[in-house]
Formats: structure tokens, C-alpha cells, sequence
């Protein structure tokens, strides 16, 4: 119990996916500039990064391990996630037209953020048990929508500043990211794993 | 000489005009994330470069084999392919690089600028200027890194070529005390920005 305390607490603020580890960035720049997609852009990671997890944990431990077919990895992870996300999509639509139309534009953007390759790679490589690699799943994208949700707050602000012109755009967003950063670093060596 | 001039726009549009980094900000995790040090950015830079190259020569040759609806996912195994090649190819035979780039290297096939190029140029044009445009834009990414990377190291840790003893240099002298942000997450974000504010001055200077 402890030990998935300390995983959440870690991958929440101390080791936060986006703003110490440098895991998608790509979204993290891309729908950062409005509050509202912002949050629905963390709703659908929360929900394909912990599915995400879970299936290429089981995956991995009970298919690839015992055929020896470690070295499929890549090829297996990112086809799940593609599939999974594809999946979730069109269950979503039938299930849940509501929610649909709220995370469906944010699905296929999805496969191709690093965050939720990364966090199925990372379960693996750190060896985690299966309940610590779920935790750890949900622990990373809350941590990647803390982050998110966080930089939209500026951004919305940052829009009214007076900002130099050849700052202006990414430039200025990146500078605030580093200066975001800098404050979860206080959080650094408090916990570890 | 007009098929000259279009092979040579592929190569350089890559480099400078759409530099995936500076220009277009694709595949900013790596970019970031492994640019503490000259040796493991450059590193990096290459081996994406390395998979954009081969992926991009594939999908061209391929491209009247994949059916349209079903794309996506067949450039994402062609990448993925190159990619675990890659991998195993770094694991043997540099295994100190592999070590230092750690989870970016698998994470090689979500790059957005591998899929983005394999999307928007591979699928569409002849083999030869795919492979062109694979080179050119493998060009345009490891210089970004690599500027990057000489920037952090130089003001982290005032080393070029660390974090091997062996191979680094101690640029400046004994008094001088390293900027330990730049070495760190936070300095990364806040070089990179400070890099594209400097870009976007240079590229309006020269009208580019």
C-alpha cells in the first residue's frame, strides 16, 4: 500500500510525465492554449493511458515473456495502442454519444502521443507488479493533466501579456513551461521509489 | 535541371525552412529530453534520422501496395520495424549511447515527424525523393538537436563532448561554476525557447 502511495505521490509531482520527464509535449504545446480542451484532452488520456497500461502489461507478462518475443515490444505496444484507441472510440460513440462529443476529437490525436507509449514501456522496464503498473498509469496521466490544465490556465492568462514580438507564439509558451518546471522541481528527491 | 532544382528544394526545405524542431515543432519529447548532453542529442538525432530515412524509402516504394483506409497503421508498423532494428543495433554496438538515451530510443516511433513526413510526403511521392526529403529532414533535426545540446552542455555543465572523462572538454577554468538549470528539465524548456525567439529573429532579419 505504501509502495502505491509513493508511486502515485512520485508520478503526480515529483516525476510529473510532462514537466520532468518530457513526455508529450507535443499535446502539451498543441491544446494547451484553451482551458476547455485542455480538460477534455486529460479526460481521454486519463482513460486511454490507464486501459493502455493494463493491456500491454498483460500482454507483455503472459504473451511476449513466456514465447520469448521480448523483441516484438515496440511493434506489439504501439499496434495495441492504436487499436485500443480506435476501439475506445467507436465504443464510445455507441455507448456514450455525450462524452463522445466531448473526448472525440482528442481520441485519434492520442496514438501518437509518447506519454501513453511511454508509460506501457515504462511499466515493463521497471519491472512493476500488475496493480503497481495500473496505478502507475493512472498516477502518470493525472500528473500529464495536472500539467495540462495547468499551462492552459497561463496560456489564457499570457494571451492578454505584452510579450516581445520574436517571443511571441511557442517561444513564450516554452519559457513558461521551463519556469512550470522549475516549480515541480522543488518536489525533487522528496520521494523515491 | 529542373528535376535538379527540385531534389535540392527537397533537401534543403527540411533543414531550414521546415525545420521540424524550430520551424514546425514536431517531436519536441527527444528534442528535449536527451539534449543534456552534445554526444547523446547528436546520438538521437541520427538514429531517428536513421528510421525516418529507411521508413520513408519503404512507404514510397510500398505506397500502391497500402490501401488508403487502412495507412495509418501500416506506416506505424513499417516505423515500428525500423525502429526495434535500431534498438538492437544501438544495444550492441553502442551500448553507453543506448544506456544514456534509454525509454526516447524505443520511443523513436511515436517521433511525429517520422509519421508526419511518412503521411504528408512518402505516401505521395517517388522513392528517390522520399529518400531525399527523409535525408534533408534528418538533417534539419539532428542540427536542431545538436544546437540544443551544445547549448545545455556548454552552459550546464561547461563541457563539450561529456559525460565520458575520457572524451570531454573542460572549456572554461577552474573558477568557473556551471549553470546546473541548464543541465536540468526546467532548462531545457526555458534553452529551447529562448533558441526559437532567436530563430524567429534571424529567419525575419533574412526573410526567410
Amino acid at each position: 500500500m505504501e509502495r502505491l502511495l509513493s508511486i502515485i505521490f512520485i508520478y503526480i509531482l515529483v516525476d510529473n510525465f510532462v514537466l520532468q520527464r518530457f513526455f508529450g509535449i507535443c499535446p502539451f504545446l498543441g491544446v494547451s492554449r484553451k482551458m476547455e480542451t485542455a480538460i477534455g484532452m486529460s479526460m481521454a488520456v486519463v482513460f486511454v493511458m490507464t486501459m493502455a497500461t493494463l493491456v500491454t502489461w498483460l500482454l507483455y507478462s503472459f504473451v511476449l515473456v513466456p514465447f520469448n518475443l521480448e523483441y516484438l515490444q515496440i511493434v506489439t505496444f504501439i499496434l495495441v495502442i492504436a487499436s485500443l484507441v480506435q476501439l475506445v472510440e467507436t465504443s464510445l460513440r455507441k455507448i456514450s454519444p455525450t462524452l463522445y462529443q466531448g473526448l472525440g476529437i482528442f481520441l485519434p490525436l492520442i496514438t501518437t502521443n509518447c506519454a501513453i507509449m511511454a508509460v506501457a514501456l515504462l511499466a515493463v522496464r521497471e519491472e512493476f507488479a500488475f496493480i503497481e503498473a495500473v496505478v502507475f498509469g493512472i498516477a502518470a496521466s493525472i500528473g500529464f493533466s495536472l500539467a495540462l490544465v495547468i499551462m492552459a490556465g497561463i496560456r489564457e492568462r499570457l494571451e492578454m501579456a505584452n510579450i516581445p514580438e520574436a517571443l511571441q507564439g511557442s517561444a513564450v509558451t516554452l519559457i513558461t513551461a521551463g519556469i512550470l518546471s522549475l516549480a515541480f522541481q522543488g518536489f525533487r528527491g522528496m520521494l523515491t521509489l | 535541371m529542373a528535376e535538379d532544382n527540385s531534389y535540392l528544394k527537397d533537401f534543403s526545405r527540411g533543414i531550414i525552412k521546415e525545420n521540424p524542431v524550430f520551424r514546425l515543432l514536431l517531436g519536441m519529447c527527444p528534442v528535449l529530453g536527451v539534449t543534456g548532453y552534445l554526444v547523446n542529442g547528436v546520438g538521437m538525432g541520427l538514429a531517428s534520422t536513421a528510421v525516418l530515412i529507411a521508413s520513408n524509402v519503404v512507404i514510397a516504394s510500398l505506397k500502391n501496395f497500402i490501401p488508403p483506409q487502412v495507412r495509418i497503421p501500416c506506416f506505424i508498423v513499417i516505423i515500428a520495424t525500423f525502429v526495434t532494428i535500431i534498438e538492437m543495433m544501438l544495444q550492441a554496438f553502442q551500448p553507453v549511447l543506448y544506456e544514456a538515451l534509454g525509454v526516447f530510443v524505443p520511443l523513436i516511433v511515436v517521433n511525429c515527424v517520422i509519421l508526419g513526413r511518412a503521411e504528408a510526403f512518402a505516401s505521395k511521392k517517388p522513392i528517390l525523393r522520399s529518400l531525399v526529403d527523409g535525408v534533408g529532414v534528418g538533417i534539419g533535426f539532428t542540427l536542431a538537436l545538436g544546437v540544443l545540446a551544445l547549448v545545455r552542455e556548454v552552459l550546464g555543465q561547461g563541457t563539450v563532448m561529456g559525460p565520458d572523462p575520457e572524451s570531454a572538454i573542460i572549456l572554461f577554468g577552474e573558477n568557473f561554476e556551471p549553470m546546473g538549470l541548464f543541465g536540468q528539465p526546467p532548462g531545457a524548456f526555458i534553452a529551447l525557447g529562448l533558441l526559437l525567439g532567436l530563430v524567429n529573429v534571424l529567419f525575419k532579419k533574412f526573410h526567410i
